[in-house]
């Protein structure tokens, strides 16, 4: 294990297995009600995960885009928390017409969340072996024994060097990699359609964060898992989404596929993220250290007191009177890319 | 360029205390001897992944902490060994932003006090003179002057980043030594920080020993990037450089792990490490990084390689050089 693998970028021919719809997403409402009044922290969100499928899922912090995946999982806190409209399909099943003993049978075996912070989702006082063997014990009926067996091989799965002695230990004494390669070996253990990873790579070190993409890649290929990816870094996002759903301020601002969404951004929320973040290609051959970046100014409005309009207008160079009275419908420009803006032409046409 | 501040061969190691006695049973090698100049208007990127001693390295050198060895010079003056009271003048001369903006801001102080602490410490101005000067300090961050008698718990993540910026600069310093300074910010948030410290450093000639996690913003803002390593510097020279025709294995994969932000991106080759970084506490001996070095050699497990000048003002350390080996390592998919 001590060597370091050239690894050749994967072939671009499409995957054979026909792709199909695993999670629909529509409309969705997800409100905190709090003394400081109602906090939409989804307000309207749809979109669709297909098997195989990687759908980055991006925005700051507040955007509500981890709120959704609560949401999906029905993990949201109630209260303050309630999802107050909108559906949530898995494989045609809406998932918030399920009983709780239902959801049970769904959560970790169906869909599986990997987490930003490993140290806290998992157990402190129980072995990770066993952790990761009640899960598979719950989902699949099989005896103690078998499925520590089985666990083991899942640690063998996720790359853990020395899964037998690993299985014996307890997550402090291994390293925030190899917490969250555990973390990934309890979410797949039960081959999961779904699997949602929200920020799984934001505590990690960059070299830790490719071996464990490198990973998540791995294993989707050879179990066709769809994932939602949620996280922040455009970065990681332009290198494992096939597409992209931006969010800002509880809504979905724009979906594209990865290529058209980084190569022709239509919002100008996601045209400014993209500006605004430095380029480790393009910031070695700057020569002039007066290149700035691109700052989106101002900060994101507070959820609970939402500007009339566009929720982004306040900040927004593109901004007229329209925007600040109605917020724009989310249309198609192009196939497949979906922005909500009334200046996407505009943005689209790179005429800022 | 005049030189501001040279560190010559710099250690920091912290004992650690273990039974009744407090018994000293190790070390953490921490900081294990770094060497290197930052000119007046310079920015020095010092670039690593957690615990290989980039922050301590920062805190050291502007004697937050205690050098266990090594030398420091200011302007040519060594403050290796000054104390409290010698190094008031140069605690003029050195400030510091922290990483995190809600952590180093005293909750109990109205910002306008905080930012004023320096001058009050310093003995620097009438009361008037001073109120003048932090208004001025707010203005030039980018923060509204009304807001002096705000609390910290008022401001969002990227105001309080701004009014550590405002401190550190009310004592007019030459160096100031960021410690991740943007890293807990939104990227939206992120860039206007970059940008403002970009704008100050030109305004008042300022040199940066700029301190983080992330390589590309290290590039951003720097001239020359330092690698460390398990605490020692691996691999130094200017950011085109450094970027183009990496000397150094480990570098070579930072750069390689980076994800870059455009789509394509994720058709380069890429040499992805195995295992984790190992413990400062008992580092791997000869080469710290050979455990996992793709191309380590038996010399690299028991002899350490010293950072020497390959190519002129480009050092690195590896013994791979004197094997002859030609730098880039690997094809490494590039435009």
């Amino acid at each position: 294990m001590n060597q370091a693998e050239l690894v050749e970028p994967e072939s671009a021919e499409p995957r054979m297995t026909p792709e199909r719809t695993v999670l629909e997403i529509a409309n969705l409402q997800t409100h905190f009600f709090t003394t400081g009044g109602v906090v939409r922290a989804v307000d309207g969100v749809s979109y669709t995960v297909r098997s195989g499928e990687t759908l980055g899922v991006v925005g700051e912090s507040g955007c509500g885009k981890s709120v959704t995946a609560l949401s999906v999982l029905r993990l949201v806190a109630d209260p303050p928390g309630r999802v107050v409209g909108g559906t949530i399909r898995f494989e045609g099943t809406d998932l918030l017409d399920l009983t709780e003993t239902q959801m049970e049978e769904i959560r970790g075996n169906d869909i599986s969340m990997i987490f930003q912070e490993p140290m806290t989702s998992l157990n402190p006082l129980m072995t990770v072996g066993r952790q990761i063997a009640e899960a598979i014990a719950l989902h699949r009926g099989l005896s103690r024994r078998d499925a520590m067996d089985q666990a083991m091989e899942m640690l063998r799965r996720v790359h853990i060097p020395e899964p037998e002695r690993r299985a014996h230990a307890y997550p402090h004494q291994l390293s925030g990699g190899m917490r969250q390669r555990v973390m990934i070996a309890m979410a797949v253990s039960c081959s999961p359609k779904l699997l949602i990873a929200d920020e799984p790579t934001t505590a990690l070190d960059v070299t830790i964060q490719a071996q464990i993409l490198d990973l998540m890649r791995e294993l989707q290929d050879t179990l066709g898992t769809a994932i939602v990816l949620i996280t922040h870094d455009m970065g990681v996002v332009a290198e494992n989404a096939d597409r992209v759903v931006v969010m800002y301020a509880g809504r979905k601002v724009e979906e594209a596929s990865a290529q058209e969404l980084f190569e022709r951004p239509g919002h100008p929320y996601t045209k400014g993220l993209l500006g605004s973040i430095p380029n480790v290609e393009v910031a070695a051959h700057i020569n002039t250290r007066r290149a700035r970046l691109n700052e989106i100014k101002g900060m994101v409005p507070s959820l609970a007191n939402l500007p009339k309009g566009c929720t982004f207008a306040p900040r927004c160079g593109f901004a007229s009177d329209q925007c600040r009275v109605a917020y724009p419908p989310l249309a198609q420009y192009r196939p497949g890319h979906w922005i909500a803006c009334w200046h996407a032409e505009q943005v689209l046409g790179g005429t800022a | 360029m005049s030189r501001l501040l040279e560190v010559e061969e710099l250690k920091k190691h912290f004992p650690i205390h273990t039974g009744l006695f407090s018994r000293v049973s190790g070390q953490v090698y921490a900081v294990d001897g770094i060497s290197f100049h930052i000119d007046r208007g310079e920015t020095l990127g010092l670039v690593g992944e957690s615990g290989c001693g980039k922050s301590t390295a920062g805190r050291t050198l502007l004697k937050l902490l205690e050098p266990t060895a090594g030398k420091i010079r200011v302007r040519g003056e060594d403050i290796t060994d000054l104390d409290q009271d010698g190094m008031l003048p140069y605690r003029r001369q050195m400030q510091m932003i922290y990483q995190d903006p809600y952590a180093s801001l005293n909750p109990r102080m109205s910002a306008g006090d905080i930012v004023g602490e320096p001058l009050v410490i310093h003995r620097i101005g009438a009361p008037k003179e001073r109120r003048d000067r932090v208004a001025h300090l707010f203005e030039r961050v980018g923060l509204r002057p009304e807001l002096v008698k705000a609390y910290p718990h008022e401001f969002s993540g990227g105001q309080r980043q701004r009014i550590g910026i405002a401190r550190a600069l009310a004592l007019s310093p030459e160096l100031i030594v960021g410690d991740e300074p943007v890293s807990a910010l939104d990227v939206s948030i992120q860039a206007q920080i970059i940008n403002l410290l970009m704008d100050l450093q030109d305004e008042y000639r300022l040199s940066y020993l700029f301190v983080a996690h992330d390589l590309a913003v290290v590039e951003h803002i720097s001239d020359r990037v330092a690698v460390m390593y398990l605490g020692r510097i691996v691999e130094m020279t200017d950011k085109t450089t450094l970027f183009d025709t990496p000397l150094h294995p480990y570098t070579e994969a930072l750069l390689s792990a980076v994800p870059i932000p455009k789509y394509g991106a994720r058709d380069r080759k890429r040499v992805i490490l195995t295992g984790d970084v190992p413990s400062p506490i008992n580092p791997p001996p000869g080469c710290h990084f050979h455990t996992r070095c793709p191309y380590a050699m038996a010399r690299c497990r028991h002899e350490v390689p010293s950072l020497r000048e390959v190519e002129p003002g480009h050092w690195a350390s590896c013994h791979l050089h004197d094997a002859g080996a030609r730098f880039p390592l690997a094809k490494l998919g590039r435009e």
